[in-house]
């Protein structure tokens, strides 16, 4: 099963990744992070493939990508 | 992280987006490449210097290339490029970014030589820099970034910056009468024999993103193969300076900069 | 073993260069140093170097930072007004402490002036010249011979301080055509180590080559490291020839062509029975300062000589620090002194 991490206290909040996701799997935290940004979360679901469209439209290198 | 590294050039297991030699630990399928170092950038948020950046060094490391690179960094948002570069870095005068190409790859003519230069550094203070550059046919490969404002004085008109757009020196918009047309640098220096491979590609969605690599890889590949002169256009996002949101600025690419300045392969000898 | 060969100054300067171990010029044609970078195309073209007529002086002095960021001995030529559109990039390269060789064949200005000798650029040559708090190494050749021997020097002094070296020379000495001995086996140049230079980080940390530096008090620091730099070459390449100043009422000062005019209007005065001698500085910037101090132990008055308005003089006032008075005679334009011109000076000087 596939899944990423995101690297919470990297998110500048630009949300990239949220529209790039093409299963619509990552979210807005509702909480601020480090930077006062509210960061982008992955959702855990089962339907990631990997694909790592997330990772590399992120401008902060903040998303690993596991397969 | 740099654990993780070792582990995964034992097992060597390929995964989608990564060449076999940038190989990771059973699993991971997207990391961050060795050539950029772990440091948090300054860039705003939705910034594209970030992934350009990034795809650089994602393709520096596909060649086994890190020890032999010498890049050359602008004046502009990118002045601190050597700070995440894991490279030989010169940090050049605004504008001046090919000539000193130039005199690093003529006395070191093995090393890979590149320009990481903004659309004032080369299209404004450095246009004679980069046309001279280009018709003597430098072997050297340019990563230009095209986000049409000057970022780090605070958003003034760039030659690049499209008819109507608002910046700090254009308030009521860029008038084509005033202050002249955006300028096409790459169809400028499609006419020059000494330029080989010329494509403007852009990182407004994770798609072009991929293709953005590809076109840099390509134009990395000229040079190792001595072809000559190499140059990739990236639109990039500015939403700070733009005004707007990053996901608007992205659709802002798609709908409004590429179909003045069209993506796709200028030249290719 | 020498072989004594006609050169014009220009070629001279190229030759000392070559034997320096140049190898890299970049350059712009401008009278009157035309004859230099032809010499340098040639000469690079039979030794495998690198030779490139760049756009302009901006790209030409900026490949010289780029040859100088890969560790090579590298130069550019001008004369006044390209040398005014270089002080951007000798700026960067004092600032990032880039070794180069820089020569400045001055005419006749300001703005684009004429093509006639003219030492109206010493201010910009010594006093720094472009942005920032920096000082370039300035050798004052007087000689086709010198032009070769001081630029064959200048490059060891670029590497061993790592700091640019400024040739000083003006339309006359450039043009002249006078006997000069090369030596018959090159001796090879003395080598330094540039751990610091752009090869590929193989086998060690990467190096970065910049003048940016940002962090808080990071730059005074450097600053203060360059300033230090600085006193050493003070303390330790300043070059001068004094003539004739144990005895000397009136002790002229000159560089350059100016110092061999002079030379022979003191012989003249001599002649005449005045006490006259001669200070003349190899070494502009560090400036020979002890020297003028110590003639002022027998030296009634000064005389300042220079093709400027009185540049120069400054310094020597500032030597002299008011002991005696300081005259000066200039010519500007183009205008060269005659060697009766400075004898009849000569003769007022004495006589007030």
């Amino acid at each position: 099963m596939a899944k990423i991490k995101i690297d919470k206290d990297r998110c500048k909040g630009c949300y990239l990744c949220v529209v790039n996701c093409p299963n619509a799997l990552i979210k807005i935290s509702e909480s601020m992070n480090v930077k006062g940004v509210k960061a982008a979360y992955f959702s855990g679901s089962s339907k990631c493939t990997g694909c790592a469209m997330c990772a590399v439209i992120c401008p902060d290198c903040g998303i690993t990508v596991f397969k | 992280m740099k654990n993780t590294k070792k582990a995964v050039k034992k097992t060597g297991k390929i995964s989608a987006g990564h060449s076999k030699d940038t190989a990771f630990e059973s699993g991971l399928a997207f990391a961050r490449p060795e050539s950029l170092r772990e440091a948090e950038n300054h860039y705003c948020a939705g910034c594209g210097h970030g992934i350009i950046h990034r795809l650089i060094c994602e393709v520096i490391d596909e060649f086994k290339i890190r020890e032999k690179v010498i890049a050359v960094a602008p004046v502009g948002c990118a002045v601190i490029a050597y700070d995440y570069w894991d490279f030989d870095v010169a940090e050049a005068a605004h504008g001046r970014t090919p000539a000193v190409a130039t005199g690093i790859k003529r006395v070191r003519p093995g090393s890979i030589v590149f320009t990481y230069q903004g659309d004032g550094d080369l299209a404004a203070i450095g246009t004679a820099e980069i046309i001279h550059t280009a018709n003597r046919g430098e072997n050297i490969t340019v990563i230009f970034v095209n986000n049409g404002v000057y970022g780090m004085t605070g958003g003034q008109m760039a030659p690049t910056t499209l008819a109507g757009q608002k910046t700090s020196t254009t308030i009521h918009g860029r008038s084509l009468r005033r202050e002249g047309y955006p300028l096409k640098v790459l169809e400028m220096l499609a006419v020059l024999p000494g330029t080989k491979y010329l494509e403007r590609v852009s990182v407004h969605s994770s798609h072009e993103v991929l293709r953005a690599k590809r076109a840099i890889k390509k134009a990395f590949q000229m040079q190792i193969e001595n072809k000559g002169f190499s140059m990739v256009e990236v639109l990039s996002m500015c939403p700070t300076y733009w005004g707007m949101p990053p996901i608007q600025a992205a659709d802002r690419i798609k709908n409004e900069v590429s179909t003045f300045y069209p993506l796709g392969v200028i030249k290719s000898c | 073993m020498k072989n004594k060969i006609l050169m014009c100054g220009n070629e001279a300067c190229g030759e000392g260069a070559m034997l320096a171990g140049c190898t890299f010029y970049a350059g712009y044609p401008i009278t009157p140093q035309n004859e230099l970078t032809a010499y340098m195309a040639k000469r690079m073209y039979e030794t495998s170097g690198v030779f490139i007529q760049a756009e302009s002086e901006l790209a030409a002095i900026n490949m010289v930072f780029g040859a100088a960021c890969a560790g090579a001995r590298a130069m550019t030529s001008s004369s006044s007004p390209g040398i005014s559109l270089k002080q951007e990039g000798i700026s960067y390269m004092a600032g990032c402490e880039l070794p180069c060789v820089i020569v400045n064949m001055q005419r006749g200005g300001p703005g684009l002036g004429n093509i006639a000798p003219s030492q109206g650029d010493y201010f910009q040559a010594v006093k720094g010249g472009g942005h920032g708090d920096y000082k370039l190494i300035v050798l004052a050749p007087a000689s086709a011979q010198e032009l070769m021997d001081y630029t064959q020097f200048a490059f060891e002094l670029a590497d061993k301080y790592r700091n640019p070296v400024m040739i000083l020379g003006d339309g006359l000495l450039g043009q002249m055509m006078e006997p000069v001995s090369i030596p018959a086996a090159k001796d090879e140049p003395r080598i330094f180590e540039k751990p610091w230079a752009l090869t590929g980080c193989r086998g060690r940390k990467p190096n970065i080559i910049r003048s940016l530096i940002l962090a808080e008090g990071a730059l005074e620091e450097h600053n203060k490291r360059l300033q230090e730099k600085f006193k050493l070459i003070t303390q330790s390449e300043v070059k001068s020839e004094a003539l004739n100043i144990k005895d000397s009422d009136i002790v002229l000062v000159a560089y350059g062509s100016v110092a061999r005019i002079a030379r022979a209007s003191m012989e003249m005065a001599r002649a005449k029975g005045l006490k006259v001698g001669l200070i003349r500085p190899v070494t502009v910037w560090p400036f020979p300062d002890k020297t003028i101090e110590d003639a002022c132990v027998s030296a009634k008055k000064f005389l300042v000589v220079e093709m400027s308005a009185g540049q120069m003089v400054e310094d020597v006032r500032l030597a002299v620090n008011g002991r005696v008075p300081v005259e000066f005679y200039g010519r500007m334009g183009g205008g060269i002194p005659s060697e009766e011109e400075i004898l009849s000076r000569i003769e007022a000087t004495s006589r007030l």
